[in-house]
């Protein structure tokens, strides 16, 4: 990508300095158009990045600041002896793992290979449902999935008509079924990115392995998923971190319960602040998903700086 | 005459099959298989999208998916008036349009220093960016409430549309810093000799020959804002100035079932615009799936 990128001291030939501006002036001037921008994610981003810093350590509350006071660590000790934040923390990690990570990941990945062989009208109509899924707002694939999954819903139809045992999904596994409406709206991000990966892999190895007498399956194994593997971890890291901070898909489908089924950090944090006016815990609540989510943002610009050096 | 005339083409059409047919052998089991597979995904796929479609048109409401009985547009009526549609929509066109405007402009120019010149601070900038298009934005709405608080600025809408444009700028600073680095600099170059300063290069220059980057990067941006729950459910509180993501929300919520065919006419209405948006940026892109390769980096 960088090897697009142009003369690396400006614009070489053109000295118009005229002894005038100084290099540290003519770079300064040469930032300039970046100071909306900085200053919007200095205020916008930054700035409740270190407020969340500095509230995760009091016990400020919705009420009114006038008893807000620093109490250090309080507000985390007492998260980790709070067994509704482990519950979240778990079911975090469940929602993470299995509608990500196992679903999208791998339905992405699977439907682009099997797309690579399908006849041209399937493949359409294949990425056009998945895509249009996926480009739905938040809150109505929250209410599609709410309906899909209702007690006399689709699902339980199509389950009833096929003569498989239906049940209450929102009530018995809500866990469950917002991971897979989470699947259900997220695949095609993986999907895309998958399509494009396997696009770019070489003609050439594919044939030479077919040569050698490679079937399908080795095909894929030892030539196609070894070649993409980076496109596979950039994948993994960018819905690992969409799918940690789904707000609006979960609380329209289920609220986060019934009781707290499923009630991931994102809604454990909303209802601290906001129902149970706790700000102070909110907000160290908020701290934890915020590290979680700058580990693995890390992680992700490791991978792509590996893959572009 | 015509009698005649006719089998040649056919004797011609012949030829050209007879070499192919090989590949007709292609057509394996397997490959049934596969496109069977994939129709049946694409049916679970559609089932929901299906029944919001029908509970739209149908005067019974049932959560089962079913052909209605009679087609009626009484939920479209239902719903098409000021205050269940159209102050929402006009809402979400506000914060959306001028969010989107503001991350557009704001993102162009950071990306021009970004994309062509180096300097000491270029790579650290850069990395923060990448890094914040990763951090969860939902995680920071609690800090962001309590500082509008402060600042007085809960509960209206150039604040929000500002959040919103912020929180979509990393990764369109870095979508478009990646398009402009496609735009090569001899033109640039060209246009400086003749006494082009920096914007009028830009503007003249570098975004005519970006247009397609621009286009998605802008309706990538809508898309997103308009979508977008979370932001607007926290800093927003007056009804009348409300979205209609959150009113989709507070419709479900605040009704009990006999609503839900115009609940799924008003959802109907409120996603056209973005896959409308969508088919456009596909159309623009050839495929749709190019987005995946400017996300590789």
């Amino acid at each position: 990508m960088t090897a697009l990128a142009p003369a690396p001291h400006g614009t070489g030939g053109h000295r118009r300095s005229r002894g005038a501006s100084t290099p540290a002036v003519r770079s300064l001037l040469r930032g300039l158009p970046t100071v909306p921008a900085v200053v919007l994610l200095a205020v916008f981003l930054a700035g409740p990045i270190a407020y969340c810093v500095y509230y995760a350590f009091t016990d400020m509350q919705l009420t009114g600041a006038s008893g807000t006071s620093f109490v250090g660590l309080d507000n985390f000790t007492r998260a980790f002896e709070d067994t509704d934040f482990l519950n979240a923390m778990w079911l975090t990690l469940v929602f993470v793992v299995g509608s990500a990570v196992v679903g999208q990941n791998t339905l992405g990945l699977a439907l682009a290979v099997l797309m690579q062989k399908a006849t041209r009208p399937v493949r359409s109509l294949v990425s056009g449902v998945v895509i249009a899924a996926w480009v739905l707002p938040e809150v109505v694939a929250g209410y599609l999935m709410y309906a899909f999954f209702y007690d006399q819903g689709s699902l339980n139809s199509l389950l009833d008509a096929l003569h498989l045992p239906d049940q209450n999904w929102l009530y018995t596994m809500p866990i469950l079924a917002v991971c897979l409406a989470n699947v259900w709206r997220g695949t095609a991000f993986s999907l895309m990115v998958f399509t494009a990966a396997i696009n770019d892999v070489p003609q050439e190895l594919v044939e030479a392995a077919e040569m050698d007498g490679a079937g399908p399956w080795q095909r894929l194994w030892r030539v196609v998923l070894p070649v993409i593997r980076p496109s596979i971890l950039t994948n993994l890291m960018l819905i690992t971190l969409q799918t940690l901070s789904v707000f609006g898909l979960i609380y329209t489908m289920t609220r986060g319960g019934p009781g707290n089924k499923s009630e991931t950090l994102p809604i454990f944090m909303y209802q601290q602040a906001f129902q149970n006016s706790l700000i102070g815990y909110g907000t160290a609540i908020a701290l934890v998903l915020l590290v979680v989510g700058a580990l693995f943002s890390v992680v992700y610009i490791r991978l792509l700086k590996l893959e572009d050096d | 005459m015509a009698a005649v005339a006719t089998p040649p083409p056919e004797t011609v059409v012949k030829v050209p099959v007879a070499p192919s047919r090989p590949q007709g052998r292609r057509i394996r089991p397997g490959r049934v298989t596969i496109n069977l597979v994939l129709l049946a995904v694409s049916v679970l796929y559609v089932l929901p999208l299906l029944w919001m479609v029908l509970a739209s048109v149908s005067d019974t409401n049932s959560f089962r998916l079913q052909w209605p009985s009679s087609l009626t547009l009484d939920n479209f009526d239902a719903v098409l008036n000021v205050d269940t549609t159209y102050r929402p929509m006009l809402n979400s066109l506000l914060l959306c349009g001028f969010g989107t405007a503001v991350t557009v402009v704001v993102s162009v120019l950071a990306a021009y220093p970004l994309s062509r010149y180096r300097s000491r601070v270029r790579r650290p900038f850069l990395y923060t960016i990448l890094f914040s298009t990763g951090l969860p934005i939902t995680a920071v709405m609690i800090p962001v409430y309590s500082m509008f608080v402060q600042v007085n600025l809960i509960d209206s809408m150039p604040g929000t549309t500002l959040f919103l444009a912020a929180s979509a700028l990393p990764f369109g600073i870095w979508l478009m810093k990646n398009f402009m680095d496609g735009v090569p600099v001899v033109l640039e170059e060209a246009a400086r000799i003749d006494g082009a300063n920096t914007m009028q290069v830009l503007w003249r220059v570098v975004l005519p020959l970006m247009r397609p980057g621009v286009v998605v990067v802008t309706i990538f941006t809508f898309i997103g804002m308009w979508g977008n729950f979370f932001v607007p459910f926290i800093l927003l509180l007056s009804p009348e100035k409300l979205p209609a993501s959150v009113s989709v929300f507070t419709f479900l919520s605040a009704h009990d079932q006999t609503q839900y065919g115009q609940l799924s006419a008003f959802s109907l209405l409120y996603s056209l615009r973005v896959v409308m948006l969508y088919l456009l940026l596909a159309r623009k892109l050839g495929g749709g799936f190019a987005l995946g390769g400017a996300l590789k980096g």
